[in-house]
């Protein structure tokens, strides 16, 4: 602006014309402003149009009831919406979930970014990117076809439609994920530290796991947590190998009913759209959304809290 | 082209060079170097930058073995024992030769645990905590963080995290310490500071430091090492030793010109 303001020199061997750039500069802006909005606008009607429906639903079932009832019969004459028994069986696929895939996304992490060689490293991380992109209906086919009957040569009483099988492969199918952004967290961790480390006459595992994880573990906590809440949308795996029988309990080898599961079921039914049933997916989408946003809140705080700057 | 006026009284040797060279790759880094490092004393390691001073030393405590395709050529031994032979663990050589990096690189850990991690690792079974006291206090950290042990070693200034670097270093009790540029990266007061600590440290470690700053070499080593470096037929650089000796020599009456013009800061 200075510039502009002094008189120009017309002999002056530095003559820039920025007069258009200005101009596209400024629109370009708007521009990005725009979408950025547009965008979000977008996450905020959803979850508007998501309160409006579940308001309705609580006008008719009352919340104690929701939080408190053991049964989900949605259908009934005398239906019973305890969202409880659609959060166990989420919780219990979960949970299968993340026993699978910390260790597994964890360890090949660590071999990957420390271990491999970096010819090796190359060709794997984007192998394992890739993976992370497989449709999960396939991993539902998967679980549904061939974990299940594997399984059940090793047990019994395995049903056809179980929590297990669904389990074990919503975790293989998130543990590109945490692998490839725990990586991410322990190849940054600087050389430096590493350094320092053997420098003090430590070898290399103690220098892995007692200098470069502890200095990752904000990027790995974060890693798991999105896994997490990955695994708690999940839904073509639990539609197609979890079954569709709302039970409360924490067997995993019985059929069981997720909240996604159950969403999918009454989208695709014959349900009238706005009965008490049709609108019990809107509470449940509800309820869905904020345990994944409780996860994202955590994640965030906890790297905010544990995150290390190092230059 | 190579003095070395103080091999006569090489029984004290501690460390020796003796015709070392290192390779990075096909690209020949130092050439030829032959160097005693004396107990007890604080060895200065000057030269201009790309001279393979931080090479060098990294030798010593065999931490080139960690960088991939570094070679060295020629015998480096430790009181009377080398180094690189086939049976030695470079991991119980790191143990026993300490090192000081150029920026501080305190771990993501509390002050406490940074000094504690590695004593415990190294198997310590006297009281860690005293370990941890005394330590600082050598380093001449304590009094400014006893009472905030806890806290992240990176909350720290940097002047203070290079002391607590330093900590860490003598807390496992080497009988060398490396530094690699320790105040590069600092102000002038806690360069004083870290000064000070070396000469008090003197009397029971011995010092290896590579150093830009003549001046600091000249306050606080008792040797001095100039290198400098040539160009090849084929256009490398390659660093070599052109003089070695008492600080005062070098600094006062250099035996080579080069030495001469870089000490009285003609180029460098
Ligand atoms: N890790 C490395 N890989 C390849 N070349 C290196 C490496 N470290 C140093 N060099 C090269 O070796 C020469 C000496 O470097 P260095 O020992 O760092 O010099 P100084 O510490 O005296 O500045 C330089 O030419 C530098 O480019
Ligand atoms: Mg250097």
């Amino acid at each position: 602006m200075t510039t502009n303001s002094l008189p120009p020199d017309p002999n002056d061997l530095w003559q820039p014309s920025r007069g258009l750039n200005k101009r596209v500069e400024q629109a370009v802006i708007w521009l990005f402003g725009l979408f950025a909005i547009i965008s979000v606008a977008t996450t905020v009607g959803i979850v508007l149009s998501l309160l409006f429906e579940t308001v309705e639903f609580f006008r008719v079932v009352p919340l104690w009831n929701f939080l408190t009832d053991r049964q989900w019969t949605p259908l009934f004459s005398n239906p019973q919406f305890g969202i409880l028994v659609l959060l166990s069986a989420t919780f219990l696929t979960s949970f299968i979930a993340i026993l699978v895939a910390v260790p597994l996304g964890l360890l090949s992490a660590i071999y990957l970014s420390e271990y491999a060689s970096p010819k090796l490293r190359k060709w794997l991380k984007p192998a394992l990117e890739i993976l992370a992109g497989v449709p999960s209906v396939v991993y539902g086919y998967f679980a549904l076809l061939l974990v299940t009957p594997f399984l059940q040569i090793f047990i019994p009483q395995l049903g056809g439609f179980n929590a297990l099988s669904a389990g074990i492969v919503i975790g293989i199918s998130i543990t590109p994920l945490i692998a490839s952004l725990s990586e991410d967290a322990i190849y940054a961790v600087p050389r430096a530290l590493r350094d320092g480390s053997y420098a003090l006459g430590l070898t290399k595992r103690e220098t892995v796991f007692g200098v470069v994880l502890p200095a990752a573990l904000s990027g790995i906590v974060a890693s798991i947590i999105l896994a997490v809440s990955r695994a708690v949308g999940e839904t073509m795996i639990v539609a197609l190998a979890a079954g569709l029988n709302p039970r409360l309990g924490l067997n995993p080898f019985v059929p069981v009913m997720t909240m996604t599961a159950y969403i999918v079921q009454v989208s695709l039914g014959d349900t009238p759209a706005g009965s008490i049933a049709f609108k019990s997916i809107f509470a449940v989408g509800m309820t869905l959304f904020l345990v994944t946003l409780a996860f994202n809140i955590i994640s965030f705080w906890f790297v905010r809290k544990f995150r290390e700057t190092y230059e | 082209m190579t003095t070395n006026s103080v091999s006569q009284v090489a029984t004290k040797a501690c460390l020796r060079a003796k015709n070392v060279s290192v390779y990075y790759g096909p690209f020949l880094a130092v050439r030829d170097v032959s160097l005693d490092i004396f107990r007890n004393e604080i060895t200065a390691l000057i030269g201009p930058s790309g001279c393979g001073k931080s090479t060098l030393l990294r030798c010593f405590n065999r931490t080139n073995d960690l960088i991939l395709g570094a070679r060295v050529e020629g015998k480096v031994t430790f009181q009377g024992s080398d180094l690189y032979d086939e049976g030695v663990d470079p991991v119980y050589v790191r143990r026993r030769i300490g090192m000081v990096f150029q920026k501080p690189n305190p771990f993501t850990k509390s002050i406490y645990e940074n000094i504690a991690f590695a004593a415990r690792i190294n198997g310590y079974k006297g009281s860690i905590d005293e370990l941890v006291e005394t330590s600082l206090q050598r380093a001449a950290l304590w009094d400014e963080v006893k009472d905030k042990l806890k806290e992240s070693g990176l909350s720290l200034s940097g002047g203070q995290q290079q002391r607590l670097c330093i900590a860490r270093a003598i807390a496992i009790e080497p009988e060398v310490i490396l530094m690699d540029e320790p105040c590069s990266a600092l102000d002038p007061i806690s360069t004083l500071q870290i000064e000070e600590l070396m000469r008090e440290l003197e009397s029971r470690y011995t010092i290896v430091i590579v150093t830009h700053n003549m001046q600091q070499a000249s306050r606080i080593s008792d040797k001095t090492a100039f290198f400098n470096a040539e160009s090849t037929e084929t256009g490398n650089k390659v660093g070599y030793l052109v003089e070695y000796g008492d600080t005062e020599q070098i600094f006062s009456e250099p035996r080579e010109q080069a030495t001469q013009d870089y000490v009285s800061g003609r180029f460098g």
